[in-house]
């Protein structure tokens, strides 16, 4: 550890800066980047080559849609442009990932729409930190009759649930948000009185 | 007495922060050991049985594990998870005003069981008083007490002269009161009205039943957050982030009302 951050100890130059790169790639450790870098050295140019073309390419060719403000090589991108979709339901999201989780149900067919972070008082991040206004500049005209507050649920995602509830109720749009309560495989014993209270609360006839 | 492997504590979860794939390490602040952060893991899956017990804003009972940095969670239980505070944006903000403040004067592992006595009783009042700000000095006041910054209220800072009641002049720097004389001592004072000099040595004595009873004008009130607020920025050496939240809720509201 010592010698990796002594300039990685006797690596040469290219290899000592490669390693650093990684090292700073999220949940990458130093060792994990020194294997990174040792096994690119083995590999074909080519493969190198194809590699680094990837990152100049997510980098150059991804933009953020103007619509939803998911990530995306076309403006406006995919899901927006689907005339399929259900123009009138808009989910509300916190990361662009989480457009794939949603997705993955294969059980929404209305748009999207990517705040990029969450309202966190005591880091400092306010509602003018996220997409919000682009949100409300989608509400102008009729067509959006539904929003789905899909922030997680934890602290900081239900503030912004609740700060993004008082600005649209307003506007005479339906604002739901997703149901809490018991995940899919869980267990009763171990699920907190929140969890369980919402879960009583949203409970359905079967 | 070394602690052992693992221990029980009771604490109020101050913050979370994400730790790799599903991980979050999490600041506690607890009674009999100040704060601690500790690993809570996988409480980002959603099956997690910790994750919900953990969550900022709680107050649980957790069985805790030494690790090398940090200690590890196994078990959580929540003993309160302050709803009507949760259900609440102006509320939720307000407390993150108190447990930030609580996080930014406190250090790792110096037990002070004052200061988690006056935030959870804090947090249990939030959702019942009709006047928050009186709350929030009440806090600040005993807060800075507790940690030792105790503004000194009686006597003049500079010439040690019991303050006459009339308008003397409150030093951040100095922390505490110059009588008008002395004033010229410390370079940036503000003045302190004989009122708010007496409401402020009311909330010292840290009994909050007593100092609830207290009706504030809107000038005084702000008189006492101004010099208050300006003391606890002199000591944190930065502002706190979360009353910028909170004066933007303030901000909405009065634009809806107009509108």
């Amino acid at each position: 550890m010592i010698g990796l951050n002594t300039k990685y100890g006797s690596a040469a130059e290219p290899v000592a800066r490669l390693i650093e790169e990684f090292h700073k790639l999220p949940g990458i450790g130093p060792k994990s980047a020194a294997r990174l870098t040792y096994h690119l050295l083995r590999v074909p140019e080519s493969g190198a080559r194809s590699l680094a073309e990837a990152i100049i390419a997510v980098k150059e060719k991804i933009i953020l849609c103007s619509v939803c403000q998911n990530l995306t090589d076309n403006d406006p991108c995919v899901i927006c442009r689907d005339s399929n979709r259900d123009q009138s339901v808009v989910c509300v999201l916190e990361e662009p990932l989480d457009i794939l989780a949603v997705e993955r149900t294969g059980q929404f067919k209305g748009l999207y729409h990517v705040l990029h972070g969450v309202i966190s008082p005591m880091e400092g991040i306010g509602p003018d930190d996220l997409r919000i206004s682009e949100l409300l500049a989608r509400l102008n005209d009729d067509t959006v009759k539904e929003i789905i507050l899909a922030t997680n649920p934890n602290l900081e995602g239900e503030a912004t649930a609740m700060y993004l509830q008082r600005l649209i109720s307003p506007l005479g749009i339906r604002v739901t948000s997703l149901a809490r309560g018991l995940p899919v495989g869980g267990d009763l014993e171990y699920a907190d009185e929140v969890t369980l209270g919402r879960a009583i609360e949203g409970r359905r006839e079967v | 007495m070394p602690t052992p492997k693992t221990y029980k504590t009771e604490a109020i979860v101050l913050k979370h922060i994400d730790l790799g794939e599903a991980d979050r390490i999490i600041t506690l602040y607890t009674p009999n050991l100040g704060k601690i952060r500790a690993v809570a893991k996988g409480v980002r899956r959603a099956k997690s049985r910790l994750g919900g017990h953990v969550e900022p804003l709680t107050n649980c009972s957790l069985m805790l594990s030494r690790g090398r940095n940090l200690e590890i969670v196994s078990q959580g239980q929540i003993i309160e998870s302050f709803l009507s505070i949760r259900n609440d944006l102006q509320r939720t903000a307000q407390a993150l005003y108190l447990i930030e403040l609580t996080d930014a004067f406190t250090s790792e592992r110096v037990e002070n069981y004052p200061v988690y006595r006056l935030l959870i009783d804090s947090l249990h009042l939030l959702s019942r008083v009709p006047n928050v700000e009186l709350l929030f000095r009440f806090f600040e006041l005993q807060l800075l007490e507790h940690m030792g910054y105790r503004p000194q209220l009686y006597e003049c800072l500079n010439c040690k002269v019991p303050l006459a009641p009339v308008e003397n002049y409150f030093s951040a720097s100095g922390g505490g009161v110059l009588c008008p004389n002395c004033a010229h001592t410390e370079p940036l004072v503000h003045p302190l009205s004989v009122d708010a000099l007496k409401v402020m040595r009311l909330m010292q004595r840290g009994d909050y039943s007593v100092a609830s009873r207290l009706r504030l004008n809107s000038g005084l009130s702000l008189e006492l957050e101004r010099a208050i607020k300006g003391y606890v920025r002199y000591l944190l050496e930065r502002d706190v982030k979360s009353a910028r939240f909170l004066d933007r809720l303030k901000k909405d509201a009065a634009e809806m009302g107009v509108a």
